[in-house]
């Protein structure tokens, strides 16, 4: 079907600065850094003050490595400076404003000049190439169009790519499926809690996934684990690529991963990674696991100079089988800010996650509740029956529920309450799903 | 020989079994028997019903998990000891019985025993053996006057 298959090299000049020399690359990233660093001095008041406090102007950047001595910004300085104190570009110049839905007070705003948007394209076009997708194949884009960057960004990057794209959008699984079925689509892009539902609701609907011509799901915006992607992999009958970005840098297309699934490769022409300890702010090298902070190195209209992602990981530096030279990033399964603590313990909801799919073998919906009990903190962890581990015999039922709640206090070291509840007592979210309701600061 | 019972699981709060039963209803499916069993946190409803693939595809399509147990429906005279002679006999052939319950028959003076057995193959045989009468699935719609 795919007459491009047999010609892997007919993208090589897509992908070419993904295979950049390192030195050629480490130049071109110092040239932009130093660029990028006098245009947010220039017109970012809060970059410049910071600079000033410390006694510092743009010429301090003569190597890489003098990144260190920049601040750090964070979400909290976009929201302080809501709507557009961070634009660097006079509005005349400014072609594009996205927004994050915000989950508490003021949504976070980002723009975009035309270069901006041409080198989003660039990133996400790559982002496809690595993901294996082709002129010729159908993409159905199932993320969220409009203040979302998901879906945008990955409708740009497809179609610069030459492939087909059909802007569906989030939402209506019923409709998603049909369409899968009915245009032949061969690559899907979502979030992986979204693509789930859809392996889900295809089952009840008699819709065997597998015998689609669905062959990539690109899957985005949210923390997941390895045992999810095997799960969608399995039920599907697809690849499944994780790819990564966030809104503050430009959205998706920061990174993604190739063939290999064996970390993300970070576009490292657009956007610098450091990793840095999240408690003492110190660079850490390569390799160990800390918070990733990206650096803009190509972006006009909202330059993010050190921006903490909150996002925990390692880089790997080492090669990859694909050949690419950019460096990669291991999968993100946590974010320090998903991460809540309890009773003086740090927990990621992929810890859960983890601990439940030991048990039940396939990934239920669930969701964790944290509430205030008499000044003591309770975690309580509500699991959706599914039909594969229904029993009509409360025995069996009650053995699954001590089995999911000892599996969750080995991983976790806390004793849970685990409550079994009937199918999509859950509510479903079509963007990032939401594990973690946190009722502490309302019980007081 | 044996019987589809139905299983759906419930949370155990006020208002819970009404879900599944008009569902049921609504489908125009008499229920023929049904028992509950419940913990703090949740229910099981075991439902017997004549048409049970039609009944479970609607519980199913109103989004409750559902699932099948093959049950042993067994004849036993209507008088004192009647029960006890069959456990004893379930008892020395080495079947568990995971939970039963029981109809009476509206067309004679039997009791008809209906059981959860962990192995109903083996409790088939064990009991056929000892000339207990193992009601087919027509046989008891019938006796419970449920015209087929």
């Amino acid at each position: 079907m795919n007459h491009h298959n047999g010609q892997p090299n007919a993208f090589q000049s897509v992908s070419s600065p993904d295979y950049l020399p390192p030195n050629q690359l480490r130049a071109l990233q110092l040239q932009r850094l130093q660029a990028i660093v006098r245009r947010a001095y220039e017109h970012q008041d809060l970059f410049r003050s910071r600079l000033e406090e410390r006694g510092l102007t743009p010429d301090c950047i003569q190597d890489i490595s003098d990144i260190a001595k920049l601040p750090f910004m964070v979400k909290t300085d976009l929201r302080d400076t809501y709507p557009f104190g961070l634009f660097a570009s006079p509005m005349d110049e400014i072609v594009r404003l996205h927004a994050s839905s915000g989950t508490t007070g003021k949504p976070i705003v980002v723009a975009y000049d035309q270069h901006d948007l041409d080198v989003w394209s660039n990133v996400m076009q790559r982002t496809f190439a690595a993901c294996s997708v082709h002129p010729g194949d159908i993409v159905q884009n199932a993320f969220g169009y409009g203040l979302f960057t998901g879906g945008l960004g990955a409708h740009y990057g497809a179609e610069t790519l030459g492939a087909t794209v059909i802007p569906i959008s989030g939402g209506n699984t019923e409709r998603q499926i049909m369409v899968m079925k009915d245009f032949g689509v061969t690559a899907v892009c979502c979030t992986p809690s979204y693509f789930v539902h859809v392996i889900e609701r295809a089952r009840e609907l008699g819709v065997d996934l597998k015998s689609l011509p669905l062959r990539v799901g690109i899957f985005g915006a949210e923390p997941w684990t390895s045992q999810m992607r095997q799960h969608i992999e399995d039920e599907a009958g697809i690849k499944a690529y994780d790819i990564y970005g966030l809104s503050e840098i430009i959205g998706p297309g920061v990174a993604s991963e190739c063939d290999a699934q064996n970390g993300l490769h970070v576009f490292e022409d657009n956007f610098l990674p450091e990793i840095i300890d999240p408690t003492t702010g110190t660079p850490l090298p390569d390799g160990e696991e800390g918070e990733l902070v990206l650096t803009t190195l190509n972006k006009f209209a909202m330059p993010m100079i050190r921006y903490r992602t909150r996002d925990i990981t390692n880089i790997i530096a080492e090669p990859c089988s694909c050949g690419r030279t950019v460096r990669r990033i291991r999968r993100i399964s946590r974010r320090s800010d998903d991460m809540f603590i309890i009773r003086g313990v740090n927990v990621f909801p992929s810890q859960i996650e983890a601990a439940i799919l030991a048990i039940e073998g396939t990934l239920p919906h669930y969701q964790i509740i944290l509430t205030r009990e008499g000044g003591l903190d309770q975690i309580e962890v509500q699991v959706e029956i599914t039909p594969e581990v229904f029993s009509d015999t409360i025995s069996a039922m009650e053995e699954l529920q001590r089995k999911l709640a000892n599996s969750i206090e080995h991983t976790v070291g806390l004793r849970v309450k685990l409550h079994l509840v009937p199918q999509q007592t859950i509510e479903r979210s079509m963007g990032k799903a939401k594990r973690v309701i946190d009722r502490r600061q309302l019980a007081e | 020989m044996k019987i589809h019972q139905l299983s759906v699981f419930l949370e155990n709060k006020p208002g819970q079994l009404v879900g599944p039963c008009r569902k049921l209803a609504e489908a125009g499916i008499s229920i023929t028997t049904l028992s509950l069993a419940d913990t703090e946190q949740f229910g099981i409803l075991r439902l017997i019903v004549k048409d049970w693939e039609k009944a479970k595809q609607v519980l199913k399509d109103a989004g409750f998990v559902v699932n099948v147990t093959e049950m042993v429906a067994i004849e036993v005279p209507d008088r004192p000891g009647g029960l006890a002679e069959v456990l004893d006999i379930a008892e020395q052939g080495g079947i568990n019985i995971e939970y039963m319950y029981a109809f009476t028959d509206k067309l004679g003076d039997k009791g008809v025993l209906v059981f959860r057995f962990d192995d109903p193959d083996k409790a088939i045989h064990v009991l056929g053996a000892a000339n207990f009468n193992i009601i087919e699935r027509v046989d008891l719609f019938n006796r419970l006057g449920i015209i087929s």
